[in-house]
């Protein structure tokens, strides 16, 4: 496997401050991170030349932790897939399973820590882009609260979706990598002082006893049987270590990933116009019609990324806004509401994390909407704001790795912390 | 296949409105493809009417000058600049 090399798109080692909670660790840092002087190209040909004057907060808070970052991952386009096929770049390899994908957007974050190449990884999640690749490739990944961690410096695709979080090989690392990056920043005005002076490190303590964990049928009836078999048999062991564990009812979910897609497609749309390759990204010359020379400028996106700006525009557009956007906008207010019952009479909620195990390569490039369907479980929680943690819970099918994920109420992180850890006993 | 779903015509239009240029292929693989998706989200009929009560509140700064890019730092991606400004296309 000539891994490595797709792992990351560009392997440079950037050195952080002497001492630190991460100063003997290195860190893979997705490729939509803007680090000062060193190329960001979000996996796209638009951006492949593109050098940020200046670092995101969350590599400002690792080079004050002391880490040491190792190399910008690979990622799908501008975070848009599931499986880091769409990156300009080629695909990224599973370490732990061959011929597979390592999931995505986040891929190559989750393959950097699978295959050992950096200790730590960030990613980006905007509709699972953690959560996926940290099941497909048997590492913990972890979506924070919106607003916890500033997102200052990660390019945009959907701002009122996405967030900056850690993959790590254990729940601990990961909520120690949390600790780091976490907390208010005056540069991004939807951050929360929830974050500050946090210690979700010392949340991991493996403790479940008296937790009551909330199973939403509508996230394992679809399942794949040995995916299920999986989640059944985790949720057996956190019944013996004294957890309870009951049925809950989300039928809100059932229309989230419709309302995640014209949500997620429709800032997009708004987002990547600033790509006209004027002030950054691919130029499109200086001749002729302005409208025409942008258009050539942004024949540089890759196919996927075209979608999204289309279908976006389209649900945007005159006459088409009341019947896509806002019953999306309705959808996702009425699946926040079903997440607020259930957190009043369960602690945290499980499902398995992705539907299916990890898919092989090449499998899902030509029907987008059967990938998309594939985020059912994990695009609720973009939608409600929700904290979600991915720990890996076994394998099927000969060896490829499935993931459990546990969402808990808004800033819950040391919840879902704790009864991820749990998991690892 | 949805009655309302765009033909080839309405993806270019759609294309020109987000300035994004197609080839004859991407034309026709989108219209497909749309017509799937498209007929897939109008499931969202089916979401009722919510009530969505926001405690959001706006974050506000004072307007101060402090530090930023300098200008060539800002210029420093641009793939063509003169006299310290971005260069673009004509506008027609």
């Amino acid at each position: 496997m000539s891994s490595k090399s797709n792992i990351f798109i560009t392997e440079e080692t950037i050195e952080g401050d002497e001492d630190g909670l991460l100063a003997d660790k290195t860190v893979a840092v997705k490729d939509n991170i803007s680090t000062e002087g060193v190329t960001t190209t979000c996996a796209s040909e638009m951006l492949e030349d593109y050098v940020p004057p200046y670092d995101a907060t969350v590599v400002e808070a690792l080079k004050e932790a002391g880490a040491t970052i190792v190399g910008k991952a690979n990622m799908d386009e501008f975070g848009m897939g599931s499986t880091t096929e769409t990156s300009a770049f080629g695909p990224a390899p599973n370490p732990v399973a061959e011929g597979h994908v390592p999931g995505g957007s986040s891929g190559g974050s989750a393959a950097a820590v699978a295959a050992g190449e950096a200790d730590l990884a960030l990613g980006s999640d905007t509709g699972g882009s953690i959560r996926n690749p940290a099941a497909f490739c048997g590492v913990v990944g972890i979506k924070p609260t919106y607003g916890l961690v500033s997102r200052y410096g990660l390019v945009a695709y959907a701002n009122s979706l996405e967030q900056i979080g850690p993959l790590a090989p254990t729940v601990e690392e990961a909520a120690a990598l949390l600790d780091v990056i976490s907390g208010p920043d005056e540069h991004d005005a939807t951050t929360r002082e929830e974050g500050a002076d946090s210690d979700y490190a010392s949340a991991a303590t493996g403790d479940v006893e008296g937790t009551t964990i909330g199973v939403p049928t509508e996230l394992v009836e679809g399942a794949d049987e040995g995916v299920k078999a999986r989640f059944e048999e985790t949720l057996d062991d956190l019944r013996d270590r004294g957890a309870t564990v009951e049925e809950v009812s989300l039928p809100s979910v059932e229309h989230a990933v419709e309302a995640y897609y014209v949500i997620a497609m429709s800032e997009a749309s708004s987002n990547l116009a600033r790509f006209d390759g004027v002030r950054y990204g691919k130029s499109g010359g200086f001749d002729g019609n302005w409208n025409e020379t942008f258009s050539e400028s942004r024949e540089a996106f890759g196919e996927e990324v075209k979608r999204r700006i289309l279908l976006g525009t389209y649900a945007l557009s005159a006459g088409y806004h009341d019947k896509y956007y806002k019953q999306a906008q309705d959808a996702r207010a009425w699946v926040k509401q079903d997440f607020d019952e259930a957190f009043q009479s369960v602690d945290v909620l499980a499902s398995p994390t992705m539907p299916v195990p990890p898919f092989e390569q090449g499998e899902s490039l030509d029907d987008p909407l059967q990938m998309y369907l594939a985020d059912a479980n994990t695009v609720p929680v973009n939608l409600a704001d929700l904290p979600a943690i991915s720990v890996p819970s076994g394998e099927v099918d000969g060896g490829l790795p499935v993931g459990i994920q546990f969402i808990g109420p808004a800033f819950g992180e040391e919840e879902i912390i704790r009864v991820g850890s749990a998991v690892e006993e | 296949m949805s009655d309302t779903s765009p033909g080839p015509e309405e993806v270019r239009h759609v294309a020109d409105l987000a300035r994004v240029g197609l080839d004859d292929d991407e034309v026709e693989r989108f219209t497909d493809q749309f017509a799937d998706i498209l007929d897939y989200f109008e499931t969202l009929e089916e979401v009722p009417e919510v009530e969505r009560e926001s405690d959001l509140v706006n974050v506000m700064r004072e307007d101060e000058a402090r530090e930023c890019l300098s200008q060539e730092e800002a210029l420093s991606n641009a793939p063509e600049t003169e006299d310290g400004y971005f260069k673009g296309p004509n506008v027609s």
